[in-house]
């Protein structure tokens, strides 16, 4: 981190402001590889068990692929896009949190009444629909 | 703020924080505007992923993902775009150190993996459709084709970008302006690889599951 010493005026922000490029941390080729070979154990595990039918129950197994996938993102947004709370004094936390309430908001309202609709406008020719199909 | 202060105490501080203020913003303001576009991309995804989620299992008496899906092909893709991620990574790390050529040798290593994933799925695209499984085909096809294909469009309008920078690189070097264009790919790169884990996930391994 020599270009720290170049600069001043950006001691209370701490780490990451190299002397060109503004906020972005100062990648390292450990953060690199700690992250690949995490996401692809977090990829590989559930190719694994999808392709070999390890979970019986679809449910079960759609909250197991899920939950690796929440955690990969995770890992993918720590190690390779280098987020953390003190970018950007805290403003690209705040648009990302914003933009995963949108998010959760969008989807599950999405899910839920599309589902439900589903369910109570056409009891009847749902089953009809499915004797007729070949 | 402690910076704003400063002044006030001492006034032999005032140039080096008037300097900081005035270095500080432009710089910034590029990066977390482009954070704010990738957000608004985000949600751009939400959207489609809520159709696939609400149209996913309307198959019109067509086919299924379980029949359709090819997970090795699918593998292939997952593994060349996370290859693809790491490489990036590599071209950043020599931007650190200021090695032009070898930035350029890793952006072409990135494209050419892009590139190979890009094959991969207009090759799957093209089966589908032969197969009669065309967009046209049922709701679960129709958003499949839009989610997928969306990504497909970000990864190739990211190879062109990618293209642009070597070009820009071999002309210009590593100039202030390249090392921001440079992050900010960057930061689009693996902004896809993120979505890329929800669409392997939520489509391709959940939707082949009886």
């Amino acid at each position: 981190m020599s270009a720290h010493a170049t600069e001043h005026g950006h001691d209370d922000h701490g780490h990451g402001h190299d002397d060109h490029s503004g906020s972005v941390p100062h990648s390292t080729l450990k953060g690199y590889v700690t992250g690949f070979i995490l996401a692809v154990i977090l990829t590989a595990i559930p190719f694994y068990l999808v392709m070999t039918h390890r979970i019986a129950d679809s449910a079960t197994a759609g909250i197991v692929l899920l939950g690796l996938a929440a955690v990969q993102i995770v890992v993918h947004m720590i190690y390779f896009l280098h987020m953390n709370s003190k970018l950007e004094q805290g403003w690209t936390m705040l648009a990302l949190v914003f933009t995963l309430m949108l998010l959760v908001i969008m989807l599950s309202g999405s899910i839920w009444v599309m589902y439900h609709m589903n369910h109570n406008m056409m009891p009847g020719m749902m089953t009809e629909m499915i004797k007729q199909a070949p | 703020m402690p910076d704003l202060t400063m002044p006030h105490a001492a006034s032999g501080a005032d140039q080096s924080s008037r300097f900081y203020v005035k270095h500080h913003h432009p710089e910034n303001g590029t990066l977390l505007g482009f954070w704010m576009y990738l957000m608004s991309d985000c949600l751009v995804f939400a959207c489609l992923f809520a159709a696939y989620a609400v149209l996913g299992r309307s198959y019109a008496g067509g086919p299924t993902g379980a029949e359709l899906f090819d997970l090795p092909l699918v593998a292939i893709n997952t593994s060349l775009l996370l290859l693809s991620s790491i490489t990036y990574g590599f071209a950043m790390l020599e931007m650190q150190r200021n090695k032009v050529k070898a930035v350029m040798v890793w952006l072409a290593i990135t494209g050419l993996l892009g590139a190979g994933f890009i094959y991969l799925e207009l090759y799957e695209f093209v089966h589908l459709i032969h197969e009669g499984a065309g967009p046209q085909r049922s709701g679960f096809l129709t958003s499949f084709f839009s989610l997928v294909a969306t990504h497909g469009l970000h990864v190739t309008f990211g190879i062109v970008w990618l293209v642009t920078l070597i070009v820009q690189l071999s002309k210009h070097g590593l100039t202030t302006e390249n090392q921001r264009r440079l992050m900010c790919l960057s930061m689009f790169w693996h902004f896809l690889d993120v979505v890329w884990i929800g669409v392997f996930t939520f489509v391709y391994l959940m939707g082949v599951l009886p």
